[in-house]
């Protein structure tokens, strides 16, 4: 039998508007859901709500939300899945998470994720490993893997996440719904705990295209404590579009290694799709989009290693190392503190820096981004949209990939290149799959990029295919949220 | 671990053969004008909150080990 935790965020918030739903029997419904957590997915979740319910009038009013645990909020543990933070106690709230307040959300609980954001399986987390829902002997994704994780098992309505190479759209296609990367600068990064400066973006994790543009919605703005945060001048509206007719769907050359059989035949069932509603498909050329995770590995860990120069043991965060000099607290702290994907960043990122090797990494990997950038301007004169399938494959086995960081890496391959673009991109849930080498059936997401600030037609596009596709109809008997309801 | 940055430089050593003399860097993707605000005094976190997370506050300040050792 339906009931409130069946509802979509847009039909709860309605719900809650029209005092058809109580926002305190709502919010506490989804407390208990999130307190029965098995998949390591939160690493906080909220006591009593703290105060009354505000702003019920809001699009989001009432509505309680996960929150990726990058994001600093005053007075809740904020740790980005490290050691080094445990015990932090933020002084102030990042501007994502104020806006969603302002929009009547709430904050159900703080989500697992990859040490600062560093890792494609969620097993890099100082906390444990999040387990997917489909399956939990195989990872959900990451680094946003506990956000995908909660929405996907019923955990949560919607949560925020990040994306730097991928970290909402990989997860939410492993978990089976919604990750959307807006275009850099869409949203404000204050507050948000920084991995590569030029490269993060916060968006949304969620049931449906719907949903994500509500959040969207409300995220999207400029921030004067972040100069870099643009908005989105057209603003972003619910989608309602029905069918593709006159669109243009680019499909780069896929390399014909390392995509998985079933991935595949759901990517071009979606196109066959596209066609069925009037969208035309037509191959584009990324040239330089083979070089994105080379580029994307010297210019993240460059990035890294600079930001994550603040973890010293001096203003906060974890001390190691009492009775030597500053360089010894200085090296205990850092080599406690840190885990060894993030060491094995900050170590890659500082040799791309040096002297003598910047230029033949850091500087060449800079003009590979101008590269990838210009392809796709160029593939956007000829057509609305870039697909691609979301991760080349579904989700895999706890394990299976931690002894190769260079696999891992590679995992990231079709969603890197957006990233390095700036521009914005969505992972919708299109079908599933079994792995190579057999096992269960699991989501397969297909991505749809979009030119830079191009979100609402990207989520008009995204709702016609997600309706004809009807994922969440379809599949109601096996999908872990309806399930747990 | 020597090995695995090994592996990962190799794959990224690509970049470095490739000719892209007179190729822009992109360090941003946003084109973005200059940023101007007034320049108005607004409250900053009062000090107690600032240091509330230090490891080891003194006397209103954050106090660290000697750089130089005994």
């Amino acid at each position: 039998m339906a009931g409130p935790l069946d509802l979509t965020v847009a039909e709860a918030a309605a719900a809650i508007a029209a005092t058809e739903l109580s926002a305190a029997e709502y919010f506490a419904a989804w407390r208990a859901a999130a307190a029965g957590d098995e998949l390591n997915a939160y690493l906080w979740t909220a006591p009593e709500p703290e105060g009354e319910h505000e702003h019920l009038e809001g699009p989001l009013g009432g509505v309680p939300i996960a929150v990726k645990d990058i994001f600093v909020t005053e007075g809740v543990p904020t740790t980005a899945g490290s050691r080094i933070l445990e015990g932090y106690l933020p002084p102030y709230t990042a501007s994502a998470v104020r806006r969603l307040r302002e929009a009547g959300a709430r904050v159900l609980g703080k989500t697992n994720m990859d040490e600062f954001a560093m890792g494609s399986s969620n097993e890099n987390s100082a906390y444990g490993p999040v387990l997917n829902p489909w399956d939990r002997d195989r990872v959900p994704g990451g680094s946003s893997g506990g956000s995908a994780a909660a929405v996907a098992a019923g955990l949560a309505p919607a949560a925020l996440g990040t994306d730097t190479g991928g970290s909402i759209r990989q997860p939410a296609a492993l978990c089976g719904i919604v990750g959307l990367k807006p275009t850099y600068g869409a949203i404000s990064r204050y507050g948000m705990i920084a991995f590569a400066s030029s490269l993060d973006q916060c968006g949304p994790l969620t049931r449906d295209v719907t949903d994500a543009a509500l959040l969207l919605a409300a995220l999207q703005g400029r921030d004067r404590c972040d100069t870099t945060s643009v908005g989105i001048e057209a603003g972003v509206e619910a989608p309602s579009r029905e069918d593709l007719s006159g669109l243009r769907f680019g499909v780069p050359q896929l390399a014909e290694e390392g995509v998985e059989a079933g991935v595949r035949e759901v990517f071009e069932a979606t196109l066959r799709r596209i066609e069925e509603l009037g969208g035309e498909i037509a191959e584009v050329e990324l040239p330089n989009s083979e070089l994105g995770i080379s580029a994307y590995y010297v210019l993240a860990p460059a990035e890294a290693s600079s930001n994550l120069a603040r973890y010293d043991g001096v203003r906060y965060g974890v001390r190691r190392g009492g009775d030597g000099d500053l360089l010894e607290m200085y090296e205990s702290t850092r080599a406690e503190g840190f885990g060894p994907e993030v060491k094995r960043r900050i170590m890659l990122g500082t040799y791309a820096l040096s002297s003598g090797y910047y230029e033949a990494y850091y500087g060449q990997a800079q003009k590979v981004r101008t590269r990838i950038a210009e392809d796709f301007d160029n593939a956007f004169a000829a057509v609305d949209f870039v697909v691609t399938p979301t991760s080349p494959s579904v989700a895999f086995e706890l394990g299976a990939k931690t002894a190769d960081p260079l696999a891992m890496y590679l995992n990231d391959f079709f969603t890197v290149p957006m990233s390095l673009a700036g521009i914005p991109a969505i992972s919708i849930p299109a079908g599933l799959a079994a792995p190579d080498g057999g096992g269960p059936e699991l989501p397969v997401g297909f991505q749809i990029a979009a030119p830079a600030f191009a979100e609402q037609k990207l989520l008009e596009a995204a709702f016609a295919l997600e309706t004809a596709i009807g994922f969440n109809r379809e599949l109601a008997a096996v999908i872990p949220w309806k399930g747990s309801a | 671990m020597v090995g695995e940055l090994s592996g990962i430089l190799e794959h990224v050593d690509r970049i470095g053969r490739l000719d892209l003399d007179g190729v822009e860097p992109t360090s941003h993707v946003v084109a973005l004008e200059n940023v101007w605000r007034e320049d108005e005094p607004r409250p900053s976190l009062p000090r107690e909150a600032a240091l509330a997370n230090a490891p080891d506050p003194q006397d209103g300040a954050f106090r660290a080990p000697s750089p130089q050792a005994e």
